[in-house]
């Protein structure tokens, strides 16, 4: 089994350690969870359930957080 | 002699069971930096700030966020769904809106026209009635048609948005009699969204009994938005105290203002 796996966060590509948990890819993104929302293949995770949700290959995941807009 | 001034009394501003003070309500883009921004944002009065939904940059996630500029316990933060163009679309954003947000409310937006902006009414309705049943307080952006209006209504939107003209345009209140008629039909909320230019569109706006105005170009594109923003604050307030007010009636012929007794010969 490799140590890497390939995902796509944000419409890109990226390589990422495998086995990694929602939570910890947060951090490796240096990213707050408290103020981004994790959408794992299509479904909203929310935060309590970060660090229990395991990243696997091809997963798509999308990171979103409030912007300005009118 | 005395003169009593009698203070006109308003009806509160109420949404979706929140009560507002300021009837004037402000988004967050396009501003050239965020100070201007947070000083546009106090000198309008607004408590209702807009905010929109969008993906993290991935190589700058250091950058504060606007939620930095924008403390939640001041203002009430509603998120849109602009840029969807289908109802599935909006649904979505309104939910990664409401998990990243303090609040279940919505500014729902479904465009079908990228020119224009100007909604797509079939994919709104869809989409606020999916979200009315998840438990959403919807705010419908919407053109200036009564039926539509009629519609998100009945669909259990928590207030219904009219636009003055088309978001970003400047061209203020195309359609008086559109929007007075929604407001006159209509038992939810009636906030103009869009469209207005300056503060005479945002006084105009309010004299057709509306309950209050969402803007945000208006502000963020003025040459001094601080100054705009305070304009704004001003012609909403009046606008809201003269239709309160009730203004003379129209006449085709002058009528004198002064005696037309006691003249000299």
């Amino acid at each position: 089994m490799s140590d890497t796996i390939d995902v796509m966060i944000n419409g890109e590509r990226r390589t990422v350690a495998a086995g990694v948990t929602l939570l910890e890819l947060l951090a490796s993104l240096e990213l707050d969870p408290r103020v981004v929302v994790v959408e794992h293949n299509r479904a909203i995770v929310r935060r309590p359930r970060l660090p229990g949700v395991t990243v696997a290959e091809g997963d798509s995941i999308e990171l979103v957080h409030f912007v300005g807009g009118g | 002699m005395t003169t009593a001034v009698e203070t006109l009394r308003d009806t509160p501003f109420s949404i979706g069971g929140r009560t507002f003070q300021s009837r004037l309500m402000v988004g967050t883009g396009k501003y050239r930096d965020n100070e201007t921004m947070v000083r546009a944002i106090e000198a309008s009065g607004a408590e209702i700030v807009t905010v929109a939904v969008r993906r993290v940059d991935l190589d700058r996630t250091k950058e504060a966020g606007i939620l930095h500029h924008l403390d939640p316990r001041k203002y009430f933060l509603l998120a849109n769904t602009a840029g969807c163009y289908t109802a599935q679309d909006a649904v979505r954003y309104a939910r990664l809106a409401r998990e990243a947000g303090f609040n279940e409310f919505v500014k729902l937006e479904v465009i079908g026209d990228q020119e224009t902006l100007l909604p797509d009414v079939q994919g709104l309705l869809d989409a606020a009635r999916t979200l009315v049943r998840e438990g959403f307080k919807v705010l419908a952006y919407t053109n200036e048609d009564l039926v539509t209006a009629l519609r998100l209504e009945e669909a259990g939107c928590a207030a219904v948005m009219p636009l003055a003209s088309p978001i970003g345009s400047g061209l203020g209140l195309l359609n008086p009699y559109g929007v007075r008629t929604i407001k006159r039909r209509l038992k939810v909320p009636v906030v103009v969204d869009a469209g207005v230019g300056t503060a005479s569109d945002a006084c105009v706006t309010m004299e057709q009994g509306v309950d209050g105005i969402l803007m945000n170009t208006a502000l963020a594109a003025a040459r001094d938005p601080v100054a705009m923003a305070l304009a704004m604050r001003l012609a909403v307030e009046a606008g809201r105290s003269a239709y309160l007010a009730g203004r003379m009636p129209r006449r085709e012929v002058a009528v004198p203002s002064s005696p037309l007794e006691g003249m000299l010969d």
